[in-house]
């Protein structure tokens, strides 16, 4: 079994009377539960959706040495796995190195790859570590409407990793998939590709964020595509979603998940050079919680003032008078942020239409660039073996 | 498919944490990672976290009841244990 997370409350009478988990959870953890971390800048693809407007390699990246520090740090904090991602993580040289040193500090990893790496020989020794688990994007489930958005060749460089790796005889694999305009009217399809493989199906929400600033506006699920994805998702609790869609529970019965905003609360990102963001979805200075270099991550973790503040309660500003708002919490504070609206606006894909309002009341839209661009200066190719 | 149960035979065998579950302490009680199953379970109530890393110091999970638990308490103790035991988080000695 690779699914390295199941959760389970126990509470058979031990919900207290005053504070729900989910408002302790909106308070702050001790630590991470969701921690990714973003081994370098570099990457072989440049999906038109990257959240971390990734391409080339900062040279400011941690060497091995802090790379396997924070690998420390992370096991003495009790956080007990991480998400890895990138740019495209196989890319770095001592990425079997960094993963088996995780794993052998009883760490689980997860990571996501675009699979172009994952050749015959990588997925053997991949298949060899417990305690690993691997996500595959594709964003389509055929070549040309994955390839609009990854990049021409990243389809069937996908497939043939997942190949590769029921070869190997891996196990149980994640494809995920990023929800866009076009992908949403594949779901089924979706679920025929993953049972095919033997896979989970992961579905994620379409971000704003990073290079998805440029395309969201045309690509982010219509009000009538959303509303089909949730009731496809609530008939389908074994589709994971990594949270992403909770802005949906306002709908009516909450999807499965924790059903918050865990920003600096339960989740965060360290980036390839070190700094450290309230989530994967805010690399963005306004975001920045310090860098892992000064003090370490734990220090940062507890005691930066930016996730101090994201752990006060927070007014839910426009959303007061919606009788969902504890359905959906307002929704996502990236999907705000990134479109101009502010924090005590509707989330942009609110199911009741009041973000697409929001967004037209506003005079003037100020829409934030991501901070750190490593995205690079000439288009990719990706040559097919 | 595991049924529920907190009989007293349960209760008058030694139970205890297992070994491959790390705890890690919070504000509301602890998370309890499974290493094995990979499964998280929230402990919610510092109380039960207490009476969950002790239980291998007692004979049986009665008498580790009835040194960290008011009588009056125990029914709602002993249901929480039966759950975290069918997660494996505790197991029997």
């Amino acid at each position: 079994m690779r699914r390295l997370l199941r959760l389970s409350v126990v509470r058979r009478s031990f919900v207290s009377a005053d504070v729900s988990l989910r408002d302790r959870f909106e308070r702050g953890l001790a630590a991470p539960i969701c921690l990714t971390w973003e081994l370098t800048y570099a990457c072989n693809l440049a999906c038109t959706h990257c959240l971390s407007s990734s391409g080339r390699r900062d040279p400011l990246e941690l060497s091995t040495a802090e790379a396997k520090a924070l690998i420390d740090e992370i096991a003495t904090m009790k956080i007990f796995y991480i998400n890895i991602g990138g740019g495209e993580p196989m890319i770095r040289r001592d990425f079997f190195e960094l993963i088996e040193y995780a794993v052998s500090r009883n760490i689980g990893v997860k990571f996501s790859t675009n699979g172009t790496r994952i050749d015959p020989a990588a997925a053997t020794r991949l298949a060899s570590i417990d305690y690993l688990d691997i996500q595959i994007s594709i964003d389509g489930v055929d070549a040309t409407t994955s390839d609009r958005i990854r990049g021409v060749g990243s389809y069937d460089a996908a497939r043939r990793a997942m190949d590769n790796l029921r070869a190997a005889d891996f196990g149980q694999f994640k494809i995920s998939v990023v929800m866009t305009r076009d992908s949403v009217e594949q779901l089924d399809e979706f679920e025929k590709l993953a049972q095919l493989y033997g896979a989970e199906l992961r579905l994620t929400r379409l971000r704003p964020s990073g290079r998805g600033a440029d395309v969201w506006q045309e690509l982010h699920p219509t009000l009538a595509q959303n509303r089909r994805l949730y009731r496809w998702l609530l008939d389908r609790p074994n589709v994971l979603t990594g949270d992403s869609f909770f802005h949906l529970s306002a709908l009516g019965e909450p999807l499965d998940g924790l059903n918050l905003c865990g920003a600096g609360r339960v989740v965060c990102l360290i980036d390839p050079v070190g700094q450290v963001y309230a989530c994967p979805f805010v690399i963005h200075d306004e975001f920045n919680a310090g860098n892992i270099r000064d003090a370490g991550f734990n220090a940062v973790w507890s005691e930066s003032e930016l996730f101090r503040s994201l752990r006060e309660p927070g007014s839910p500003g426009a959303c007061t008078s919606c009788g969902s708002f504890d359905a959906c919490r307002g929704g996502c504070m990236a999907a705000k942020f990134f479109t101009g609206l502010e924090m005590t606006d509707p989330d942009p894909e609110c199911v009741f239409g009041h973000g697409e309002e929001a967004l037209k009341k506003k005079v003037t839209i100020a829409r934030p660039n991501s901070s750190p661009d490593h995205s690079r200066r000439i288009p990719v190719t990706l040559s097919s073996k | 498919m595991v049924v529920a149960t907190t009989n007293s035979l349960e209760l008058s065998t030694r139970w205890q944490l297992n070994d491959h579950v790390s705890l890690r302490d919070e504000a509301f009680g602890a998370l309890a990672y499974h290493h094995d199953t990979r499964r998280l379970v929230f402990l919610k109530s510092v109380a039960l976290v207490d009476v969950v890393r002790r239980l291998g110091e007692f004979a049986t999970v009665n008498d580790a009841l009835c040194a960290l638990v008011p009588t009056s308490e125990h029914g709602r103790y002993a249901a929480a244990l039966a759950a975290l035991r069918r997660s494996e988080i505790i197991r029997e000695c």
